[in-house]
């Protein structure tokens, strides 16, 4: 399209089909070009600012990458100790029901150190949101075995790949969660594509909105790329990621509320 | 009037958790404090104040519920014992480093290890010299009765929210078992919400429109930043040196040999000084209540006055190294304890008293 043939009388405020989310701060992230960390955070603003409850959430930060979540996040914040967000995230929500509280968590965090508290909170039913970026590797330490790296996956602590006889198998923490009585709305995701950005966002929104409820955790797993620690260019992660992950942690809803 | 009960320590201390207006306690069990959760479950004090309890799945856990209820400028706490709070000493740091006022109650059983259930003061150093890693200062009170458990309740939640910095109660399993008269106060009414919120801007109660939002973290990458934040506890902690040092004199008026002991021993050694004084031995006591702060101050003073001093603990001797460090090698300064669980008499304290005094 050449420059003249563009309608200007076209950009118009209601025209606009997207802006800055407005719950996203203007720090300048951190992330890697291509981690899907960006995307997932502004998903999770997005749908507390659709959602109105900006002056009522409190989030969880990690440890891991997403360590600095309460930097880009509009919202007030705690930086919990590594692992350890399920059991901030039970207190504040008992002490102030009336609140919504999410933790937001990595693989290493949330299937590793803090499986304890990962478990018992989906057990306990608390009425919170689970947020889990799973990237089957430790980013911010310098790309680590975590409980998710795939069989044969290289990484710093694999460097031949990683022997399940020696090393043990990947975990799947979402099916396990699913399986607890205290989960109310489980489901895997990814933001690799638009269409899956998309989806992505509905079961973020349904997650929030469940917390309304009463009923248990909502727990939405986000399969997310590591292009640093894979050591692979953005968009052959993202391939390696569909060939690779998926099969291994398929995308889709694993326990849904019975309407 | 007056409302008194004959209760366990660890009872009144639940009670007095409840009366002082706490919104949440997060505990697993552990002997010998099991008495703290299961008091607190019976008495169902959601009903009665509205506040929280939940048996965590860990003691990590629990310390880090409490992280997160003080981040919303809640008052809560948890209780364990010293293996337990030896558990707990990650989330402890955390607290101390994002400046959080929380309570944490020790009723320490003898160590190392899983040690013995029986009671015990080594874990002083512990709790005075940090304990988690960093460097950070807990502010550390010793109850001598059950109605110092009850009354530390309200009192240690106090000094918490006063320098926004953890609070720990250090007492031992004879403390907590034993069971004795208390003069229960008034019901302290619990705030609500909006009232953390106004009270305490800090708290992520959620950000208020038009304002910056809250956020509780111990991080920071840059080290410049990092020793600055360093030296603001600092001076805070020189803060609670000057204000809050507390403690109790007994017989010093006229002392010439002085006992420094703290918790169960103090209790010991008034039967000590009672003994020594009806043989002519001319003893007095000084009974820390604040742990860190330590009362060095008057310790120096005293030093002037008396002979020597013996610090009795049930420990290998950790008290004796502050009581040494107060004195600066002034006078004498010794040590008597007994460990494992084992508990000394009066009587054999008087001896080692005795030849001090020859």
């Amino acid at each position: 399209m050449s420059e003249k043939n563009i309608n200007n009388d076209i950009i118009k405020e209601e025209n606009i089909v997207f802006k800055k989310t407005k719950l996203l701060t203007d720090n300048e992230m951190h992330y890697c070009p291509g981690c899907g960390h960006g995307t997932a955070h502004r998903l999770v603003m997005e749908v507390v600012d659709e959602m109105g409850i900006q002056s009522d959430t409190i989030g969880i930060a990690p440890v891991g990458c997403s360590v600095f979540a309460y930097n880009y996040m509009d919202v007030d914040m705690q930086e919990a100790a590594h692992g350890r967000a399920p059991a901030l995230a039970t207190a504040i929500k008992r002490l102030m029901p009336e609140k919504t509280v999410f933790s937001y968590q990595g693989d290493g965090d949330l299937a590793a150190i803090g499986t304890a508290e990962t478990i018992h909170a989906c057990n306990r039913g608390e009425n919170i949101v689970m947020i889990f970026i799973n990237n089957g590797i430790y980013g911010m330490t310098g790309g680590q075995m975590a409980p998710t790296t795939l069989p044969n996956m290289k990484s710093a602590t694999s460097p031949y790949g990683r022997d399940v006889k020696s090393m043990g198998n990947p975990l799947r923490m979402t099916e396990l969660v699913a399986q607890l009585p205290g989960t109310y709305y489980v489901t895997r995701q990814a933001v690799h594509t638009p269409a899956a950005v998309r989806k992505a966002k509905k079961a973020i929104r349904k997650a929030f909105e469940n917390q309304k409820l009463n009923k248990g955790v909502s727990f939405v797993e986000v399969v997310s790329n590591c292009n640093s620690g894979w050591k692979m260019e953005p968009v052959a992660a993202n391939n390696w990621m569909v060939e690779n992950m998926f099969p291994y942690y398929p995308l889709g809803d694993i326990k849904v509320p019975e309407e | 009037m007056k409302e008194i009960r004959l209760m366990k320590g660890n009872e009144a201390f639940a009670e007095g958790v409840i009366r002082c207006g706490a919104d949440g306690y997060f505990g697993y069990p552990i002997t010998p404090q099991s008495e703290v959760l299961e008091y607190l479950m019976a008495e169902q004090p959601e009903k009665r104040t509205g506040m929280v309890v939940l048996q965590a799945e860990s003691e990590v856990a629990a310390i880090n519920m409490v992280y997160g209820g003080a981040g919303c400028g809640k008052k809560v706490l948890t209780s364990s014992s010293s293996p337990g709070i030896s558990l707990k000493q990650e989330g402890i740091t955390y607290i101390a480093g994002a400046e959080l006022p929380a309570l944490i109650l020790n009723v320490v059983r003898g160590g190392p290890g899983l040690g013995t259930i029986q009671p015990s003061q080594s874990d002083y150093f512990q709790s005075v010299k940090g304990g988690g890693h960093g460097d950070y200062h807990l502010i550390v009170l010793a109850p001598a009765s059950v109605q110092e458990m009850y009354d530390f309740a309200d009192l240690g939640f106090e000094l918490a929210f006063k320098y926004r910095n953890p609070a720990l109660i250090l007492s031992d399993g004879a403390i907590g078992q034993m069971m004795e008269k208390v003069e229960i106060g008034e019901q302290k009414t619990r705030l609500t919400t909006e009232e953390v919120n106004e009270k305490y801007p800090w708290g992520t109660t959620g950000k208020n429109p038009g304002k910056d939002r809250r956020i509780i973290t111990s991080l920071e990458l840059d080290s410049a930043k990092q020793e600055k934040f360093n030296q603001k506890l600092i001076e805070k902690y020189k803060e609670i040196e000057k204000n809050e040092v507390r403690y109790e004199e007994i017989q010093t008026e006229d002392a010439e040999y002085l006992i420094v002991a703290y918790g169960t021993s103090s209790r010991i050694c008034q039967k000590t000084i009672q003994l020594a004084r009806a043989k002519g031995i001319k003893l007095g006591m000084l009974r820390p209540i604040t742990l860190f702060p330590f009362p060095k101050k008057r310790l120096a003073e005293l030093a002037n006055q008396v002979k020597c001093m013996l610090s009795v603990e049930m420990s290998a001797g950790q008290m004796v190294e502050d009581v040494q460090l107060a004195v600066n090698g002034k006078i004498p300064v010794d040590h008597y304890g007994r460990m494992g669980g084992m508990i000394p008499s009066p009587g054999e304290i008087l001896k080692v008293v005795e030849q001090k005094v020859k």
